[in-house]
Protein backbone atom coordinates (compact mmCIF):
# COMPACT_ATOMS: atom_id res chain seq x y z
CA UNK A 1 0.00 0.00 0.00
CA UNK A 2 1.73 3.42 -0.75
CA UNK A 3 1.64 6.44 1.73
CA UNK A 4 -1.10 8.24 -0.65
CA UNK A 5 -3.63 5.54 -0.04
CA UNK A 6 -2.67 4.81 3.60
CA UNK A 7 -3.17 8.57 4.56
CA UNK A 8 -6.71 9.00 2.97
CA UNK A 9 -7.97 5.51 4.74
CA UNK A 10 -6.51 7.05 8.37
CA UNK A 11 -8.12 10.36 7.21
CA UNK A 12 -11.35 8.04 6.22
CA UNK A 13 -11.03 5.95 9.79
CA UNK A 14 -10.59 9.48 12.20
CA UNK A 15 -13.43 11.20 10.08
CA UNK A 16 -15.18 7.52 10.96
CA UNK A 17 -14.58 7.65 14.45
CA UNK A 18 -15.57 11.54 14.66
CA UNK A 19 -19.30 10.85 13.37
CA UNK A 20 -19.49 7.41 15.68
CA UNK A 21 -18.86 9.87 18.79
CA UNK A 22 -21.13 12.31 17.44
CA UNK A 23 -24.35 10.05 16.56
CA UNK A 24 -23.53 7.77 20.06
CA UNK A 25 -22.98 11.79 21.93
CA UNK A 26 -25.92 13.33 20.61
CA UNK A 27 -28.37 9.86 21.01
CA UNK A 28 -27.14 9.06 24.67
CA UNK A 29 -27.02 5.59 23.83
CA UNK A 30 -25.08 3.14 21.91
CA UNK A 31 -21.70 0.82 21.65
CA UNK A 32 -18.74 3.06 21.06
CA UNK A 33 -16.03 0.75 21.94
CA UNK A 34 -16.93 -2.15 19.23
CA UNK A 35 -17.59 0.86 16.89
CA UNK A 36 -14.13 2.29 17.03
CA UNK A 37 -12.24 -1.48 17.34
CA UNK A 38 -13.60 -2.25 14.02
CA UNK A 39 -13.28 1.37 12.57
CA UNK A 40 -10.11 0.73 9.91
CA UNK A 41 -11.66 -2.61 8.56
CA UNK A 42 -14.81 -0.88 7.67
CA UNK A 43 -12.77 1.98 6.38
CA UNK A 44 -10.54 0.07 4.09
CA UNK A 45 -13.26 -2.07 2.61
CA UNK A 46 -15.50 0.95 2.10
CA UNK A 47 -12.86 3.76 1.99
CA UNK A 48 -10.51 1.56 -0.72
CA UNK A 49 -12.18 -2.17 -1.16
CA UNK A 50 -15.44 -2.99 -1.90
CA UNK A 51 -17.15 -2.22 -5.13
CA UNK A 52 -20.31 -0.49 -4.47
CA UNK A 53 -22.23 2.32 -5.98
CA UNK A 54 -23.68 4.53 -3.78
CA UNK A 55 -26.74 5.75 -7.05
CA UNK A 56 -27.46 1.83 -7.23
CA UNK A 57 -27.03 0.54 -3.66
CA UNK A 58 -29.18 -2.91 -5.28
CA UNK A 59 -27.08 -2.96 -7.92
CA UNK A 60 -26.65 -7.19 -8.17
CA UNK A 61 -22.81 -7.05 -9.09
CA UNK A 62 -21.91 -5.37 -6.08
CA UNK A 63 -19.74 -6.52 -3.34
CA UNK A 64 -21.57 -7.49 0.37
CA UNK A 65 -21.27 -6.37 3.48
CA UNK A 66 -22.68 -8.03 6.77
CA UNK A 67 -21.98 -6.40 10.13
CA UNK A 68 -22.47 -9.33 12.18
CA UNK A 69 -21.78 -7.37 14.89
CA UNK A 70 -24.79 -5.33 14.51
CA UNK A 71 -24.45 -2.94 17.74
CA UNK A 72 -21.72 -1.51 15.77
CA UNK A 73 -24.14 0.11 13.40
CA UNK A 74 -22.57 3.31 13.51
CA UNK A 75 -19.24 2.01 12.46
CA UNK A 76 -21.27 0.90 9.35
CA UNK A 77 -23.65 3.97 8.81
CA UNK A 78 -20.45 6.29 8.75
CA UNK A 79 -18.35 4.09 6.61
CA UNK A 80 -21.80 4.29 4.27
CA UNK A 81 -21.84 8.10 4.62
CA UNK A 82 -18.74 8.55 4.13
CA UNK A 83 -18.73 6.76 0.95
CA UNK A 84 -21.97 8.69 -0.47
CA UNK A 85 -24.94 6.44 0.58
CA UNK A 86 -26.31 9.24 2.44
CA UNK A 87 -25.80 12.56 4.29
CA UNK A 88 -23.00 11.90 7.42
CA UNK A 89 -25.58 14.60 9.42
CA UNK A 90 -28.00 11.50 9.14
CA UNK A 91 -25.68 10.45 11.89
CA UNK A 92 -27.54 13.47 14.08
CA UNK A 93 -30.82 11.45 14.86
CA UNK A 94 -28.79 8.04 15.14
CA UNK A 95 -31.32 6.06 17.34
CA UNK A 96 -33.98 8.57 17.63
CA UNK A 97 -37.56 8.41 16.77
CA UNK A 98 -38.59 8.73 12.98
CA UNK A 99 -34.42 8.43 11.96
CA UNK A 100 -33.74 5.98 9.57
CA UNK A 101 -30.74 5.14 11.35
CA UNK A 102 -31.75 2.51 13.43
CA UNK A 103 -29.55 1.00 16.88
CA UNK A 104 -28.95 -1.92 14.66
CA UNK A 105 -28.10 -2.11 10.95
CA UNK A 106 -31.54 -2.29 9.00
CA UNK A 107 -32.03 -3.00 5.38
CA UNK A 108 -35.42 -2.03 4.60
CA UNK A 109 -34.87 1.35 5.57
CA UNK A 110 -31.30 2.10 4.69
CA UNK A 111 -29.42 2.66 1.86
CA UNK A 112 -26.12 0.19 1.43
CA UNK A 113 -26.86 -1.59 4.21
CA UNK A 114 -26.88 -5.30 2.73
CA UNK A 115 -28.27 -7.19 6.15
CA UNK A 116 -30.08 -6.33 9.07
CA UNK A 117 -28.68 -7.47 12.00
CA UNK A 118 -28.19 -7.08 15.91
CA UNK A 119 -29.22 -10.52 17.23
CA UNK A 120 -25.64 -12.23 17.33
CA UNK A 121 -24.07 -14.86 15.73
CA UNK A 122 -27.05 -14.83 12.65
CA UNK A 123 -25.01 -12.26 10.24
CA UNK A 124 -22.22 -14.95 9.28
CA UNK A 125 -24.83 -17.02 8.55
CA UNK A 126 -26.49 -14.44 6.01
CA UNK A 127 -23.44 -13.67 4.85
CA UNK A 128 -22.50 -17.52 3.89
CA UNK A 129 -26.12 -17.43 2.24
CA UNK A 130 -25.04 -14.68 -0.42
CA UNK A 131 -21.72 -16.66 -0.89
CA UNK A 132 -24.03 -19.29 -2.11
CA UNK A 133 -26.03 -17.47 -3.93
CA UNK A 134 -22.89 -15.90 -5.78
CA UNK A 135 -21.52 -19.35 -6.69
CA UNK A 136 -25.14 -20.23 -7.59
CA UNK A 137 -25.15 -17.30 -10.33
CA UNK A 138 -21.71 -17.27 -11.61
CA UNK A 139 -21.03 -13.55 -9.98
CA UNK A 140 -18.33 -12.40 -9.11
CA UNK A 141 -18.79 -10.33 -6.24
CA UNK A 142 -17.27 -10.68 -2.99
CA UNK A 143 -18.79 -10.96 0.66
CA UNK A 144 -17.42 -9.66 3.45
CA UNK A 145 -18.33 -9.99 7.04
CA UNK A 146 -16.95 -9.07 10.19
CA UNK A 147 -17.83 -10.61 13.74
CA UNK A 148 -17.46 -9.89 17.23
CA UNK A 149 -14.76 -12.36 19.30
CA UNK A 150 -17.84 -12.46 22.32
CA UNK A 151 -20.05 -13.37 18.91
CA UNK A 152 -17.78 -16.61 18.49
CA UNK A 153 -19.73 -17.61 21.61
CA UNK A 154 -23.11 -18.61 19.36
CA UNK A 155 -23.35 -21.80 18.18
CA UNK A 156 -24.33 -20.69 14.80
CA UNK A 157 -21.50 -19.05 14.28
CA UNK A 158 -19.64 -22.64 13.69
CA UNK A 159 -23.10 -24.10 12.06
CA UNK A 160 -22.27 -21.23 9.55
CA UNK A 161 -18.23 -21.93 9.61
CA UNK A 162 -19.03 -25.29 8.77
CA UNK A 163 -21.38 -24.55 5.99
CA UNK A 164 -19.04 -22.02 4.29
CA UNK A 165 -16.36 -24.42 4.41
CA UNK A 166 -18.51 -27.39 3.24
CA UNK A 167 -19.61 -24.96 0.08
CA UNK A 168 -16.04 -23.73 -0.81
CA UNK A 169 -16.89 -20.25 -0.44
CA UNK A 170 -13.93 -18.86 -1.54
CA UNK A 171 -15.82 -15.69 -2.00
CA UNK A 172 -16.36 -15.19 1.15
CA UNK A 173 -13.62 -12.74 3.67
CA UNK A 174 -14.61 -12.43 7.12
CA UNK A 175 -13.27 -10.86 9.44
CA UNK A 176 -12.98 -11.52 13.57
CA UNK A 177 -12.71 -8.26 15.30
CA UNK A 178 -10.46 -9.43 18.19
CA UNK A 179 -10.23 -6.56 20.87
CA UNK A 180 -10.88 -9.32 23.67
CA UNK A 181 -13.76 -7.67 25.18
CA UNK A 182 -17.14 -7.82 25.50
CA UNK A 183 -20.15 -6.98 28.06
CA UNK A 184 -18.92 -8.77 30.97
CA UNK A 185 -15.50 -8.12 30.89
CA UNK A 186 -12.55 -10.31 28.79
CA UNK A 187 -13.84 -13.26 26.70
CA UNK A 188 -11.51 -15.61 29.11
CA UNK A 189 -13.43 -14.80 32.16
CA UNK A 190 -16.83 -14.82 30.58
CA UNK A 191 -16.36 -18.07 28.24
CA UNK A 192 -13.12 -18.80 27.35
CA UNK A 193 -12.57 -18.94 23.22
CA UNK A 194 -9.17 -21.14 23.34
CA UNK A 195 -7.73 -20.37 20.31
CA UNK A 196 -9.36 -18.75 18.00
CA UNK A 197 -7.31 -19.48 14.39
CA UNK A 198 -7.00 -22.80 15.34
CA UNK A 199 -11.11 -23.08 15.47
CA UNK A 200 -11.23 -21.84 12.31
CA UNK A 201 -8.14 -23.85 10.78
CA UNK A 202 -10.13 -27.13 12.23
CA UNK A 203 -13.83 -25.66 10.42
CA UNK A 204 -11.83 -25.52 7.10
CA UNK A 205 -11.21 -21.83 6.79
CA UNK A 206 -8.24 -20.54 5.50
CA UNK A 207 -7.24 -18.36 8.41
CA UNK A 208 -4.46 -15.17 8.25
CA UNK A 209 -3.62 -13.03 11.71
CA UNK A 210 -3.69 -9.23 10.94
CA UNK A 211 -3.40 -6.21 13.57
CA UNK A 212 -6.26 -5.26 12.94
CA UNK A 213 -5.84 -1.44 12.84
CA UNK A 214 -2.63 -1.63 10.40
CA UNK A 215 -4.08 -0.68 6.59
CA UNK A 216 -1.18 -2.60 4.56
CA UNK A 217 -2.13 -5.27 6.78
CA UNK A 218 -5.86 -5.17 6.44
CA UNK A 219 -5.06 -5.41 2.56
CA UNK A 220 -2.59 -7.65 2.41
CA UNK A 221 -4.78 -9.88 4.30
CA UNK A 222 -7.71 -9.27 2.25
CA UNK A 223 -5.67 -10.13 -1.20
CA UNK A 224 -4.17 -13.30 -0.09
CA UNK A 225 -7.55 -13.97 0.80
CA UNK A 226 -8.97 -13.11 -3.26
CA UNK A 227 -6.01 -15.60 -4.12
CA UNK A 228 -7.35 -18.74 -2.20
CA UNK A 229 -8.98 -21.32 -3.81
CA UNK A 230 -12.06 -23.19 -2.78
CA UNK A 231 -11.68 -22.29 0.99
CA UNK A 232 -13.38 -19.35 2.69
CA UNK A 233 -10.89 -17.05 4.88
CA UNK A 234 -10.99 -15.73 8.25
CA UNK A 235 -8.90 -12.62 8.98
CA UNK A 236 -8.36 -12.58 12.95
CA UNK A 237 -8.22 -8.91 13.17
CA UNK A 238 -6.04 -8.61 16.68
CA UNK A 239 -8.01 -4.57 17.67
CA UNK A 240 -8.48 -2.38 20.85
CA UNK A 241 -11.72 -2.05 21.61
CA UNK A 242 -12.55 2.15 21.89
CA UNK A 243 -9.31 2.69 19.14
CA UNK A 244 -8.84 6.37 18.90
CA UNK A 245 -9.94 7.62 22.15
CA UNK A 246 -7.72 7.50 25.09
CA UNK A 247 -9.74 7.12 27.76
CA UNK A 248 -12.04 4.43 26.13
CA UNK A 249 -9.33 2.32 24.42
CA UNK A 250 -9.56 -1.36 26.40
CA UNK A 251 -12.06 -0.57 28.86
CA UNK A 252 -15.07 -2.90 28.70
CA UNK A 253 -16.88 -0.36 30.76
CA UNK A 254 -17.41 1.58 26.88
CA UNK A 255 -18.98 -1.27 25.54
CA UNK A 256 -22.35 0.12 25.71
CA UNK A 257 -22.04 3.73 27.02
CA UNK A 258 -22.63 7.10 26.13
CA UNK A 259 -20.02 9.89 26.63
CA UNK A 260 -20.94 13.12 28.68
CA UNK A 261 -20.21 16.35 27.01
CA UNK A 262 -17.15 16.68 28.57
CA UNK A 263 -15.57 12.97 28.11
CA UNK A 264 -17.28 13.50 23.91
CA UNK A 265 -15.44 16.71 23.92
CA UNK A 266 -12.14 15.37 25.13
CA UNK A 267 -12.11 12.65 22.56
CA UNK A 268 -13.28 14.93 19.63
CA UNK A 269 -9.99 17.14 20.59
CA UNK A 270 -8.20 14.34 20.45
CA UNK A 271 -9.44 13.15 16.80
CA UNK A 272 -9.02 16.53 16.01
CA UNK A 273 -5.77 16.60 16.59
CA UNK A 274 -4.66 13.73 14.40
CA UNK A 275 -7.18 14.66 12.05
CA UNK A 276 -5.02 17.83 11.39
CA UNK A 277 -1.93 16.47 11.65
CA UNK A 278 -3.09 13.76 8.94
CA UNK A 279 -4.32 17.33 6.59
CA UNK A 280 -1.23 18.98 6.51
CA UNK B 1 -43.88 7.11 44.67
CA UNK B 2 -40.98 5.25 44.16
CA UNK B 3 -39.10 4.01 40.92
CA UNK B 4 -37.67 0.60 40.07
CA UNK B 5 -37.21 -1.10 36.97
CA UNK B 6 -38.69 -4.99 37.35
CA UNK B 7 -35.47 -6.00 35.99
CA UNK B 8 -33.85 -4.17 39.01
CA UNK B 9 -35.90 -6.07 41.33
CA UNK B 10 -35.73 -9.29 40.03
CA UNK B 11 -31.81 -8.95 40.92
CA UNK B 12 -32.79 -8.15 44.29
CA UNK B 13 -35.17 -10.68 44.80
CA UNK B 14 -32.90 -13.20 43.70
CA UNK B 15 -30.16 -12.12 46.26
CA UNK B 16 -32.57 -11.80 49.07
CA UNK B 17 -33.88 -15.47 48.48
CA UNK B 18 -30.60 -16.56 47.05
CA UNK B 19 -29.58 -17.98 50.77
CA UNK B 20 -31.47 -21.21 49.15
CA UNK B 21 -29.03 -23.55 47.76
CA UNK B 22 -31.22 -25.61 45.32
CA UNK B 23 -31.09 -21.87 43.31
CA UNK B 24 -28.29 -21.48 40.09
CA UNK B 25 -28.84 -18.26 38.35
CA UNK B 26 -27.28 -18.40 34.72
CA UNK B 27 -26.76 -15.47 32.59
CA UNK B 28 -25.40 -14.92 28.99
CA UNK B 29 -23.11 -11.70 29.22
CA UNK B 30 -25.79 -9.53 30.07
CA UNK B 31 -25.68 -9.69 34.03
CA UNK B 32 -25.15 -5.93 34.54
CA UNK B 33 -28.59 -5.80 32.20
CA UNK B 34 -30.79 -8.47 33.37
CA UNK B 35 -29.34 -7.62 36.98
CA UNK B 36 -28.29 -11.26 38.04
CA UNK B 37 -25.08 -9.36 38.93
CA UNK B 38 -26.61 -8.75 42.34
CA UNK B 39 -27.32 -12.45 42.75
CA UNK B 40 -23.38 -12.54 41.59
CA UNK B 41 -22.55 -10.31 44.07
CA UNK B 42 -23.34 -12.45 47.17
CA UNK B 43 -23.72 -15.80 45.91
CA UNK B 44 -21.14 -16.01 43.19
CA UNK B 45 -20.52 -19.91 43.38
CA UNK B 46 -24.18 -20.60 42.08
CA UNK B 47 -24.20 -17.80 39.51
CA UNK B 48 -22.93 -19.37 35.33
CA UNK B 49 -21.75 -16.65 32.94
CA UNK B 50 -22.53 -18.86 29.67
CA UNK B 51 -21.13 -16.24 27.03
CA UNK B 52 -23.11 -15.16 24.70
CA UNK B 53 -25.03 -18.75 23.71
CA UNK B 54 -28.71 -18.63 25.11
CA UNK B 55 -29.72 -21.50 23.47
CA UNK B 56 -27.03 -23.57 25.14
CA UNK B 57 -27.70 -21.79 28.40
CA UNK B 58 -31.24 -23.11 27.97
CA UNK B 59 -30.77 -26.68 27.69
CA UNK B 60 -27.91 -26.55 30.51
CA UNK B 61 -30.19 -25.02 32.84
CA UNK B 62 -32.32 -27.75 32.16
CA UNK B 63 -30.18 -30.32 32.72
CA UNK B 64 -28.71 -29.03 35.95
CA UNK B 65 -32.63 -28.83 37.15
CA UNK B 66 -32.94 -32.27 36.25
CA UNK B 67 -31.14 -32.90 39.55
CA UNK B 68 -33.33 -31.19 41.72
CA UNK B 69 -32.06 -27.58 41.73
CA UNK B 70 -34.33 -24.32 40.61
CA UNK B 71 -32.66 -22.80 37.90
CA UNK B 72 -32.94 -19.26 36.80
CA UNK B 73 -31.93 -18.38 33.27
CA UNK B 74 -31.86 -14.94 31.71
CA UNK B 75 -30.96 -12.77 28.98
CA UNK B 76 -33.33 -10.41 26.77
CA UNK B 77 -36.82 -11.35 26.21
CA UNK B 78 -35.95 -11.55 22.71
CA UNK B 79 -32.76 -13.79 22.90
CA UNK B 80 -34.87 -16.46 26.10
CA UNK B 81 -37.93 -16.54 24.04
CA UNK B 82 -37.10 -16.59 20.44
CA UNK B 83 -33.38 -17.11 19.96
CA UNK B 84 -33.87 -20.43 22.25
CA UNK B 85 -37.30 -20.97 22.15
CA UNK B 86 -37.07 -24.61 20.45
CA UNK B 87 -34.41 -25.02 23.70
CA UNK B 88 -36.84 -23.50 26.03
CA UNK B 89 -39.76 -25.98 24.78
CA UNK B 90 -37.85 -29.36 24.24
CA UNK B 91 -35.80 -29.48 27.25
CA UNK B 92 -37.71 -27.32 29.49
CA UNK B 93 -41.11 -27.56 28.18
CA UNK B 94 -41.54 -30.46 27.12
CA UNK B 95 -40.18 -32.48 30.27
CA UNK B 96 -41.39 -30.19 32.29
CA UNK B 97 -38.15 -29.03 34.29
CA UNK B 98 -37.98 -26.45 36.88
CA UNK B 99 -36.40 -23.74 35.02
CA UNK B 100 -37.54 -20.01 35.35
CA UNK B 101 -36.81 -18.09 32.15
CA UNK B 102 -36.27 -14.92 33.60
CA UNK B 103 -36.39 -12.33 30.37
CA UNK B 104 -35.46 -8.64 30.52
CA UNK B 105 -35.93 -5.98 28.31
CA UNK B 106 -39.45 -6.82 27.18
CA UNK B 107 -41.05 -4.85 24.64
CA UNK B 108 -40.81 -1.40 22.62
CA UNK B 109 -39.49 0.50 25.95
CA UNK B 110 -35.83 -1.05 25.10
CA UNK B 111 -35.87 1.99 23.62
CA UNK B 112 -32.72 2.97 21.40
CA UNK B 113 -31.52 -0.51 20.31
CA UNK B 114 -34.41 -0.62 18.36
CA UNK B 115 -36.90 -3.66 17.16
CA UNK B 116 -34.21 -6.17 16.86
CA UNK B 117 -33.91 -6.03 20.42
CA UNK B 118 -37.55 -4.94 21.33
CA UNK B 119 -39.67 -8.42 21.83
CA UNK B 120 -42.98 -7.78 21.17
CA UNK B 121 -43.93 -11.50 20.84
CA UNK B 122 -42.99 -14.02 23.62
CA UNK B 123 -46.50 -13.72 25.17
CA UNK B 124 -47.74 -15.19 22.38
CA UNK B 125 -45.34 -17.82 21.76
CA UNK B 126 -44.85 -18.25 26.17
CA UNK B 127 -48.36 -18.65 26.35
CA UNK B 128 -48.66 -21.96 23.37
CA UNK B 129 -45.68 -23.90 25.74
CA UNK B 130 -47.89 -26.52 27.25
CA UNK B 131 -47.26 -26.37 31.15
CA UNK B 132 -45.69 -22.92 30.60
CA UNK B 133 -46.46 -20.64 33.45
CA UNK B 134 -46.15 -17.02 32.04
CA UNK B 135 -46.07 -14.23 34.40
CA UNK B 136 -45.58 -10.18 34.22
CA UNK B 137 -45.17 -8.41 37.31
CA UNK B 138 -45.80 -4.35 36.99
CA UNK B 139 -43.67 -3.39 39.74
CA UNK B 140 -41.04 -3.98 42.79
CA UNK B 141 -43.51 -5.81 44.93
CA UNK B 142 -45.01 -7.57 42.83
CA UNK B 143 -41.40 -8.78 41.10
CA UNK B 144 -40.33 -9.93 44.37
CA UNK B 145 -43.63 -11.41 44.78
CA UNK B 146 -43.57 -13.07 41.15
CA UNK B 147 -39.77 -14.35 42.06
CA UNK B 148 -40.97 -15.82 45.26
CA UNK B 149 -43.88 -17.83 43.75
CA UNK B 150 -41.89 -18.93 41.11
CA UNK B 151 -39.44 -20.30 43.41
CA UNK B 152 -42.32 -22.16 45.30
CA UNK B 153 -44.10 -23.56 42.24
CA UNK B 154 -42.66 -26.44 40.68
CA UNK B 155 -42.11 -26.17 36.95
CA UNK B 156 -41.25 -24.19 34.25
CA UNK B 157 -41.54 -20.29 34.29
CA UNK B 158 -41.60 -17.24 31.65
CA UNK B 159 -40.97 -14.53 33.66
CA UNK B 160 -41.38 -11.27 31.21
CA UNK B 161 -39.34 -7.97 32.62
CA UNK B 162 -38.79 -4.51 31.66
CA UNK B 163 -36.03 -2.01 30.95
CA UNK B 164 -37.62 0.78 32.29
CA UNK B 165 -37.86 2.47 35.61
CA UNK B 166 -41.48 2.02 36.51
CA UNK B 167 -43.69 3.58 39.19
CA UNK B 168 -44.44 1.15 42.21
CA UNK B 169 -48.37 0.48 42.28
CA UNK B 170 -48.01 -1.46 45.40
CA UNK B 171 -45.58 -0.33 47.49
CA UNK B 172 -41.98 -0.43 47.88
CA UNK B 173 -39.71 -3.50 47.00
CA UNK B 174 -40.12 -5.89 50.02
CA UNK B 175 -43.46 -5.22 51.02
CA UNK B 176 -45.81 -8.30 51.04
CA UNK B 177 -49.00 -7.93 48.78
CA UNK B 178 -51.41 -10.36 47.89
CA UNK B 179 -50.36 -12.45 44.97
CA UNK B 180 -51.48 -15.95 44.06
CA UNK B 181 -49.86 -17.19 40.68
CA UNK B 182 -53.08 -17.25 38.59
CA UNK B 183 -55.34 -14.75 40.69
CA UNK B 184 -55.97 -10.97 38.66
CA UNK B 185 -55.57 -8.24 41.33
CA UNK B 186 -58.60 -6.28 41.59
CA UNK B 187 -56.41 -2.69 41.64
CA UNK B 188 -59.34 -0.57 41.58
CA UNK B 189 -63.14 -1.23 41.21
CA UNK B 190 -65.90 0.50 38.43
CA UNK B 191 -69.08 -0.78 36.88
CA UNK B 192 -68.68 0.85 33.14
CA UNK B 193 -65.63 -1.32 31.94
CA UNK B 194 -62.73 -3.14 33.04
CA UNK B 195 -58.87 -2.54 31.81
CA UNK B 196 -57.80 -5.79 32.19
CA UNK B 197 -53.72 -4.50 32.26
CA UNK B 198 -50.02 -5.97 32.52
CA UNK B 199 -46.59 -4.88 32.96
CA UNK B 200 -45.92 -1.71 32.65
CA UNK B 201 -49.49 -0.98 30.90
CA UNK B 202 -51.01 -1.32 34.63
CA UNK B 203 -49.92 1.59 35.55
CA UNK B 204 -51.11 3.38 32.05
CA UNK B 205 -54.25 1.88 32.87
CA UNK B 206 -54.37 3.76 36.45
CA UNK B 207 -54.09 6.81 34.94
CA UNK B 208 -56.66 6.00 32.43
CA UNK B 209 -59.09 5.32 34.82
CA UNK B 210 -58.17 8.78 36.53
CA UNK B 211 -59.05 10.14 33.13
CA UNK B 212 -61.99 8.34 33.02
CA UNK B 213 -63.57 9.00 36.57
CA UNK B 214 -63.28 12.74 35.23
CA UNK B 215 -65.52 12.08 32.39
CA UNK B 216 -68.06 10.46 34.93
CA UNK B 217 -66.97 6.84 33.38
CA UNK B 218 -65.91 4.05 36.26
CA UNK B 219 -63.58 1.85 35.13
CA UNK B 220 -62.22 -1.50 37.04
CA UNK B 221 -58.75 -2.56 36.76
CA UNK B 222 -57.09 -5.24 37.01
CA UNK B 223 -53.55 -6.21 37.41
CA UNK B 224 -53.50 -9.76 34.95
CA UNK B 225 -50.01 -10.29 36.67
CA UNK B 226 -50.43 -14.24 35.27
CA UNK B 227 -51.12 -14.38 31.76
CA UNK B 228 -51.32 -18.46 31.64
CA UNK B 229 -53.21 -20.16 33.42
CA UNK B 230 -55.15 -16.76 32.91
CA UNK B 231 -57.71 -15.94 35.33
CA UNK B 232 -60.63 -16.97 33.72
CA UNK B 233 -63.08 -16.21 36.58
CA UNK B 234 -62.05 -12.46 36.58
CA UNK B 235 -62.41 -12.30 33.35
CA UNK B 236 -65.73 -13.67 33.01
CA UNK B 237 -66.64 -11.53 35.88
CA UNK B 238 -65.77 -8.29 34.42
CA UNK B 239 -67.71 -9.33 31.31
CA UNK B 240 -70.94 -9.63 32.71
CA UNK B 241 -70.53 -7.02 35.64
CA UNK B 242 -69.46 -4.28 33.72
CA UNK B 243 -70.24 -5.16 29.96
CA UNK B 244 -67.31 -4.38 28.35
CA UNK B 245 -63.32 -4.82 28.49
CA UNK B 246 -60.20 -3.27 27.00
CA UNK B 247 -56.81 -5.08 27.51
CA UNK B 248 -53.57 -3.40 27.96
CA UNK B 249 -50.36 -4.72 27.09
CA UNK B 250 -46.78 -4.01 25.70
CA UNK B 251 -46.64 -6.58 23.17
CA UNK B 252 -48.22 -7.61 19.88
CA UNK B 253 -52.07 -7.22 20.11
CA UNK B 254 -52.04 -10.44 18.90
CA UNK B 255 -51.69 -13.62 20.80
CA UNK B 256 -50.54 -12.25 23.91
CA UNK B 257 -52.91 -10.70 27.26
CA UNK B 258 -55.60 -9.51 24.21
CA UNK B 259 -55.44 -12.86 22.87
CA UNK B 260 -55.74 -14.74 25.69
CA UNK B 261 -58.60 -12.45 27.30
CA UNK B 262 -60.39 -12.36 23.99
CA UNK B 263 -60.11 -16.51 23.89
CA UNK B 264 -62.03 -16.62 27.44
CA UNK B 265 -64.68 -14.43 26.61
CA UNK B 266 -65.84 -15.38 23.41
CA UNK B 267 -66.26 -19.16 24.97
CA UNK B 268 -67.88 -18.00 28.25
CA UNK B 269 -69.12 -14.12 28.62
CA UNK B 270 -69.53 -12.35 24.88
CA UNK B 271 -69.00 -8.95 25.27
CA UNK B 272 -67.22 -5.82 23.51
CA UNK B 273 -63.55 -5.97 23.86
CA UNK B 274 -60.86 -3.57 22.57
CA UNK B 275 -57.36 -4.46 22.92
CA UNK B 276 -54.47 -1.70 23.45
CA UNK B 277 -50.89 -2.99 22.55
CA UNK B 278 -48.40 -3.22 19.35
CA UNK B 279 -50.82 -3.35 16.55
CA UNK B 280 -48.99 -5.93 14.61
CA UNK B 281 -45.65 -4.05 14.01
CA UNK B 282 -42.40 -4.19 14.79
CA UNK B 283 -40.86 -1.50 16.96
CA UNK B 284 -38.10 0.83 16.24
CA UNK B 285 -35.27 3.00 17.95
CA UNK B 286 -36.37 5.31 20.06
CA UNK B 287 -36.82 7.26 23.92
CA UNK B 288 -39.04 4.85 25.21
CA UNK B 289 -41.26 7.84 26.07
CA UNK B 290 -41.60 8.50 22.58
CA UNK B 291 -42.11 5.43 21.68
CA UNK B 292 -45.09 5.10 24.45
CA UNK B 293 -46.63 7.59 22.19
CA UNK B 294 -45.59 6.52 18.93
CA UNK B 295 -47.04 3.08 19.53
CA UNK B 296 -50.25 3.99 21.50
CA UNK B 297 -49.70 2.96 24.69
CA UNK B 298 -50.56 6.37 26.71
CA UNK B 299 -52.95 6.24 29.40
CA UNK B 300 -55.35 8.84 27.12
CA UNK B 301 -54.92 5.44 24.00
CA UNK B 302 -56.06 3.50 26.94
CA UNK B 303 -59.14 6.08 27.89
CA UNK B 304 -59.98 6.32 23.89
CA UNK B 305 -60.38 2.47 23.94
CA UNK B 306 -62.34 2.24 26.94
CA UNK B 307 -64.77 5.19 25.92
CA UNK B 308 -65.12 2.91 22.29
CA UNK B 309 -66.02 -0.01 24.02
CA UNK B 310 -68.68 1.82 26.51
CA UNK B 311 -69.84 3.33 23.43
CA UNK B 312 -70.41 0.00 21.69
CA UNK B 313 -72.04 -2.03 24.33
C1 LIG C 1 -27.89 -13.21 20.30
C2 LIG C 1 -27.47 -12.03 21.09
N1 LIG C 1 -27.26 -12.16 22.40
C3 LIG C 1 -26.92 -11.09 23.15
C4 LIG C 1 -26.79 -9.86 22.57
C5 LIG C 1 -26.48 -8.64 23.43
N2 LIG C 1 -25.12 -8.17 23.15
C6 LIG C 1 -24.88 -7.10 22.34
S1 LIG C 1 -23.26 -6.79 22.12
C7 LIG C 1 -22.82 -8.08 23.13
C8 LIG C 1 -21.38 -8.37 23.37
C9 LIG C 1 -20.65 -8.57 22.09
O1 LIG C 1 -19.29 -8.78 22.29
P1 LIG C 1 -18.33 -8.86 21.04
O2 LIG C 1 -18.90 -9.82 20.05
O3 LIG C 1 -16.97 -9.16 21.53
O4 LIG C 1 -18.46 -7.42 20.40
P2 LIG C 1 -17.45 -6.17 20.46
O5 LIG C 1 -16.46 -6.40 21.54
O6 LIG C 1 -16.79 -6.12 19.13
O7 LIG C 1 -18.32 -4.97 20.69
C10 LIG C 1 -23.96 -8.73 23.62
C11 LIG C 1 -23.94 -9.87 24.55
C12 LIG C 1 -27.04 -9.76 21.18
N3 LIG C 1 -26.97 -8.59 20.53
N4 LIG C 1 -27.35 -10.85 20.47
MG1 LIG D 1 -15.19 -8.11 21.61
Amino acid sequence: MNKETETRLKLYAVRMRKLILEGIYRAQSGHPGGSLSCTDILAYLYGEKMRVNPEKPEDPDRDHFVLSKGHCAPALYSALALRGFFAPDELDGLRSCGSMLQGHPCMSHIPGVDMSTGSLGQGIATAVGMAMAGKLDNKTYRVFSVLGDGELQEGEVWEASMAAAHYKLDNLTAFVDFNGLQIDGPNETVMGLGSIPDKFRAFGWHVIEIDGHSFPEIEAAVTEAEGVKGQPTMIIAHTHKGMGVSFMKDQAGWHGAAPNTEQYETAIAELNAVLSALEV
Amino acid sequence: MGKMATRESYGKALAEFGSDERIVVFDADLSKSTYTVTFKKVFPERHFNMGIAEGNMMSVAAGMATTGKICFASTFAIFAAERALEQVRNSIGYPHLNVKVCATHAGITVGEDGASHQCVEDLAIMRAIPGMTVVQPCDGASTRAAIKAAIDTYGPFYVRLGRLAVENVYGEYGDEIPFTIGKANLLRNGKDVTIIATGLMVQQSLAAAKILEAEGVTARVLDMHTIKPIDREAIVAASRETGAVVTAEEHNILGGLGGAVAEVLSEEAPCVLRRVGVRDLFGQSGKPQALIELYGLTPEDVAAAARSAVAAK
